[in-house]
This record gives structure tokens, sequence and C-alpha cells, in this order.
């Protein structure tokens, strides 16, 4: 028989004994919408866990350290890569080098210090963090209240939110009553800091001494000779946005409270850990990195680049390495989430043998008919195939579509919950259309797989006895 | 009308191509213990165009007969052979193209399927046969028309009468052209009159279109009036073969006189 005859005959069939089709495909649809929630809630978190990884803007950037950098002691790219004594170290010239590999985007040295800032006389201790210009578009400074620096070398700072209610002095509240980002940048936006730091400065130095708008003189860092002086300085620095920032889950050059333009911070010539450790080697005023950071055009070539700066000598981070991991991790919930959502499939299968073989009890007589008028074991087989398909394609339809508006139902009461805890929105429920149709697909194959008895008993029935059955 | 006289010729000779020979055919059960011999080597020869009765009280076998030679059950031993074709040799999907384009079948119970409209029913074995769905629907209408029915094309089995019904399972069991018409008791559901509009149209087919018709009934008189030859059966065994000369002469006048008479 022919496809569109089959499909008509069972599509008719189902129709003669429409209750007993609909509760089973009813049963069909619950079974894929829970397949279908449990997936898109697996989803929906690795979703929103990546979109948070993703905020920390390390995504598409590598974080080159030297080797000598004994930080990183023991880790696996330190036993197969130079020894650290002989490793080169990350200056100027490094990171011009690695800026020209392709598919970077730009390479900055990570300037971090701690320091004190004075805020109403009154001195706060934190670590500062130099920003390049290209961090204005990153998403993590995305609810920045006031706005971001001004150019590259003004003497502004954008700080963190924790950082802001210590200026204030407010206490961290507990995480369930958190404070307005723009309520605490009212009073501090447009007030000034005072900046008090360590500067190395070569033995000759001109006369730039003053402690505010300092800039470097080209001819600084021409001076041969590891000898370098340290002074005291201070730096007035005008406080133009407040970010809605954790610390904590962030890595790298935002794992800082107080931000300054990475130019700026670059013409401070803050004194830096490493340039005590490399105080032998440093070769004249040049400053020493202790890590650049790389970003690259794409995240996809994040590996590449890896290798290639690895090859040159150095050791690299990027969050990739971290989110291997998190993927794992997701896998595995999924798969769970997956076998617990198939569960309801699995018994809404039993239904559809169950229905099946109640039809062919019924249509005992039918079979036989048709079998006497010509019909083969295989036609018959086929109809109870189709049958079992057309149910269960119906039920994955519906399926997905109950399987939506469950998730969209929680979706919307989780995110009243949050807005009631005055927590952002979240969106943790994703339906991909791959899962939609794989979804279906898979209620299709489950319904043939159960109409693999039923069709097989149908085809064997004996048409003698059949048609004597009365 | 020339076919129809010519085939009627044929008919009253001796019938040389043989349709169906079954030979030392038997059919046993197993009911438990005991071993039903419900056709007990039967060996009988039909020829092509013959109208045959096989008659005998319930028990008799002649319904396993039938059922052997539709291709609906296969023989304990022995052979039948179809137009050269030996029935237990063939595999269940021979069977069944044999079942679909060599027989048509005719019930006591009519055996329409319900959810069914006459024109879903007559078109069925077209589905089976694959054939296009235009063509269907119109041979449908046709072979419905031929039996009187086109008014009620789109009516199903249950709004109909017993006659009107087994008119429709006629034009179902022709649809494919079958050279080989089996009727199961075909008016046993049904008054005399209507039996008699039924059975005439069997004659007709018979006649016109050459087809061998092969009837069970246990009514010797509906036998007597129809088939050219009858064949008796008693507990699963062949115990009477007699040529109706009384049906071979009455046959071309009777026919006349049938209602709904097909062209």
């Amino acid at each position: 028989m022919k496809l569109p005859d089959l499909t008509e005959l069972a599509v008719r069939n189902l129709r003669e004994s429409l209750l007993r089709n609909s509760l089973t495909t009813v049963g069909i649809s619950v079974g894929v919408a829970s397949l279908v929630a449990m997936l898109s809630l697996g989803i929906g978190l690795q979703q929103l866990a990546s979109r948070r990884l993703m905020k920390s803007g390390l995504f598409d950037t590598v974080v080159v350290t030297s080797r000598r950098d004994l930080r990183n002691f023991g880790r696996e790219e330190e036993r197969n890569g130079p020894a650290p004594g002989e490793s080169r170290i990350l200056d100027e010239s490094t990171r011009i080098e690695i800026e020209h590999l392709p598919n970077v985007l730009e390479a900055y040295p990570d300037i971090r210090f701690i320091t004190e800032l004075r805020y109403e006389d009154k001195p706060h201790l934190t670590m500062v963090s130099a920003l390049p210009a290209s961090a204005k578009s990153n998403d993590a400074f995305e609810g920045v209240q006031g706005h971001f620096f001004s150019s590259d070398t003004a003497p502004e700072v954008v700080i963190q939110k924790a950082f802001a209610e210590e200026l204030l002095g407010k206490t961290p509240k507990s995480d369930l009553d958190e404070t307005n980002v723009a309520s605490l940048a009212a009073p501090l936006l447009g007030k000034e800091l005072i900046m008090r730091y360590a500067q190395r400065e070569a033995p000759k130095t001109s006369s730039a001494t003053t402690s505010s708008n300092h800039t470097a003189a080209p001819e600084d860092q021409r001076l041969s000779g590891a000898a370098y002086s340290v002074i005291s300085r201070e730096q007035k620095l005008a406080i133009v946005g407040v970010a809605d920032l954790d610390p904590e889950s962030m890595r790298g050059p935002t794992r800082a409270r107080v931000f300054l333009p990475l130019k700026l911070a670059e013409s401070l010539h803050v004194m830096q850990p490493t340039d005590l450790r490399e105080i032998s080697r440093a070769a004249g005023d040049q400053p020493v990195y202790s890590s650049i950071s790389v970003r690259v055009k794409n995240p996809s070539q994040i590996r590449a680049i890896e290798d290639s700066i690895k090859k040159m000598g150095f050791n690299t981070f990027s969050i990739l390495d971290a989110t291997r991991s998190l993927q794992q991790f997701f896998a595995v919930l999924d798969l769970f989430l997956g076998i617990f959502g198939s569960l309801a499939l699995a018994v809404a299968s039993i239904g559809i043998v169950n229905t099946l073989v109640m039809a062919i009890l019924e249509r005992r007589r039918e079979i036989g008919i048709m079998k006497a008028i010509g019909a083969s074991d295989g036609d018959v087989k086929k109809l109870f195939f189709a049958e079992a398909g057309a149910m269960g394609i119906l039920g994955g339809i519906v399926g997905v579509a109950l399987g939506w508006a469950i998730g969209q139902v929680i979706n919307l009461g989780t995110n009243i919950y949050l807005k009631r805890q005055s927590l952002p929105p979240e969106h943790f429920w994703a339906v991909p259309w791959w899962l939609v149709g794989a979804a279906i697909v898979f209620a299709f194959v489950v319904s043939l797989l159960s109409g693999l008895y039923p069709a097989g008993r149908a085809a064997r029935l004996d048409p003698v006895q059949a048609l004597r059955y009365e | 009308m020339s076919s129809a006289a010519k085939s009627v010729a044929n008919s009253s000779v001796a019938i040389i191509p043989s349709a169906i020979h079954a030979n030392h055919l038997c059919r046993y059960y197993r009911m438990g213990e005991t071993v039903i011999r419900a056709v007990d080597d039967v060996s009988v020869e039909v020829g092509t165009g013959e109208f045959v009765a096989l008659l005998g009280s319930s028990g008799s076998g002649k319904s396993s007969v039938l059922n052997l030679i539709a291709g609906l059950d296969r023989p304990t031993s022995g052979s039948v052979v179809v137009h050269d074709r030996d029935l237990a040799k063939l595999s269940r999907e021979e069977l069944a193209v044999y079942r679909l384009h060599t027989v048509g079948m005719v019930f006591q119970s009519f055996n329409l399927i319900a959810s069914m409209t006459l024109a879903e029913n007559v078109e069925l074995p077209m589905r089976f046969a694959e054939v296009e769905r235009g063509k269907r629907e119109s041979l449908a209408r046709d072979a419905l028309a031929r039996v009187g029915l086109q008014a009620r094309m789109n009516h199903r089995p249950s709004e109909l009468s017993g006659g009107e019904q087994q008119r429709a399972a006629l034009a179902r069991a022709l649809i494919n052209r079958p050279r080989l018409l089996l009727a199961d008791e075909p008016t046993g559901n049904l008054d005399s009159h209507t039996g008699t509009e039924i059975m005439n149209m069997v004659r007709d087919f018979n006649q016109q279109l050459g087809m061998t018709v092969v009837m069970v009934t246990h009514e010797r008189a509906l036998a007597e009036r129809y088939a050219q030859r009858l064949i008796f059966l008693a507990d699963g065994q062949l115990v009477g073969d007699e040529t109706n000369a009384a049906a071979v002469a009455d046959a071309p006048a009777d026919r006349s006189g049938t209602e709904g008479t097909p062209r």
C-alpha cells in the first residue's frame, strides 16, 4: 500500500475510536512535554551559566603569564615547557609580538596593584586595575551607572559596587537585600578620589614630579640601567561610573574594585610586584608586565592562539579551560534530565502498545476481511505502524507545545519571584529548534517501536480464524 | 451479448483448461487431543468458467475447501493448483497477491468494513493493489453502478439492507477483475427474494465475464437452480459430483428476468 493511502486509512482508523486514541496521544504528549521541559531546563541553565561567564568578558581573552611567574608552579604546561628560569619575560616587545599574531585583536598589559585611595580624607586600601578602551563594549560593564572613561588617558575611575558601598560607609548587606546600584552611584559620581601610589622612577628623570596630571616622557623608557628609585605619588581621579560587578565571579583584570584607563595607568609607572622580581633582568626602565591580556577576533580561535603563545614560551589561561569542565557537567545534567523526561515517554509507549493490542482484538474481523480481499502481511503491519506513527507525531507536536508552555509558565513564575526579591529576571528556560525537531522525531520513533509488537501480531493473524470469529 | 452466448456455449461443453485442481487435498485441525479432519483426501477439478456448488451439511468441510482454494488457508497435505499455481508452494506474500488479483470472495455475513462507505469498501482492494487514486474512484463508481448502488455510494454498510450490502460485497469482490469468484453461503443471511437477486447477479458475472464460480451452500434447491455442477461433501470427504443439466439449460432464459441487471 502506498504511503498516502496508508496515512489516510490510519487516520480514519484513529478517528473511529476517538476517545481511546486521544487518551493514548495525550499520554505521549505528556511524555514528550516532560522530556522537553526537563531538557529545556538543562539547556536554559547551561545558557544562563554561559551568559554569566560571557559577562566576565574573558570568553574571547587569553591571559598570558610568564613561566617565571611562580604562582603557576606545578601546572601542566609547566612541565613540558622551558624551565621557569629560562623563560622569557613579558615586556613591551613581547606584547607587540603577540599583538601581531594572526587573529589577535589587541594585547594589553594587565596593570594591577593594591594601593590606597582617599575619599573625603578617609583612606581605603584596595585593588586597582587598568582597563583598555575596548572594555567599554564588554558585557561586564553593561550595567554601569554614570559612564565609562571619557578617554584612555583621562584621570577617571569606574568603581565597583562593593567599593562604592565602602566609600559611603555602608556595611555590605546580605544577598537577599541588595542595594540598588543607581542609589549608590548618585552621591558618588563626579566626586574626587586621591590615589596614593608608588612610582618607579629611573635615575635621571625629567621634571615630571608633580602629583597631578603626570605624563610619562618617552625618553624615560630609553634610559638604561636596572636601577630605579621608588617615589610616593598622588593622583587625583574623578569617579565617573559605578559598575554592578560581582568581583568574586570574575577573573583577570575585572577582579578589582577600582578601574583606571589603561593608558593613564601605564603613564603612572606604578610599582608592580613583578618589578621587584625582575629587577635583575629588566632592561632599563622597560616595565615588565605580570600578565598580558590578549583579545582574539573570534572565541573559536582561542585554542590556536593559545598554542602559538605557548610556543613562544609563556603560560596561557583562557576561560575556555574553565568552560570545558562546565560543559561536561551540563552534559551529565542534560543526560539525567533526559532520562527522567524519557521515563514518562516510556510509560506513554506502553499506552500505545495497549491501545494497539486492544485495536487488534476489536478489529480482528476487519483484519481478516482485509487479508481475504488481498492485503498482505506487510500491508496490515504497515497500517498498524502508521497508526502508531500518527499518534506519535501528533503526540510529539502537542507535547512540544505543552512542554514549551510549561516552561514559559515556570519561567514567568520564577521571574515574578525574582522580581519580588528585587533580583533581575533571568531566562533560564530555552527550547531550541533542534529540541523541537528532535522531540517530535523521538516521539515518532518511540511510537513506531511500540507499534512493533502489535503490528507483528496483527500481520500474523490467521484470516480464517479472524473471519470465523463473531 | 455475443460474448455471453459464447461463454454459455463453452460451459455446456466439457471444459478442457482447468481453473482449479485439487489433488488429495487434506486439512486437519488439532483440537486438544483429537485431530479433526475438516478436509480429507479431496480430489476435484473445476474447469475455467464453470459454476460449481459445494454442498453439504454444516461441518462437512465445504467452507474449509473454499478457504483452501481462496489461499486463506494451507493444506495439511495434497495440493490445490489454481491456474497452474500450486498454492501450497506460494509464500505468504505471494498468496496475498494471489488473493488480491485472482480471487474475489463473497461471504454469508457480507464482511464489509463498517467504518467505511460503500465506495471506500469497494476501493479497498485497489488500494492494496496500488491503483492510482483517480482511476480508483471512477472504477469503484462503475462497479457500484453495475450492482445498482450508485445512489448509495457514500453510505455506510449499517445504513443498507442485507441485499444491498451483499451487492456491494459483490462489487468489491469483482473490482480487481479476478478469474475466480468464491462465494460462501452468499444468500445465507438474505430472504429468498433478495437471495435470488444476488444469485442472478452471480450467474451473470459467470456467464458474461467467463468467471469461474465456486459457491458453498447447504441449500440444494438454490444450487440446482444456478450451478452447472454439484459437488457433495460429508465429513470432509467427496461423496458426490453431478452435472446439473437443468441449470445449464435454464441459464439464458432466467437472466432476462433479473432486476438490476448489468449491461
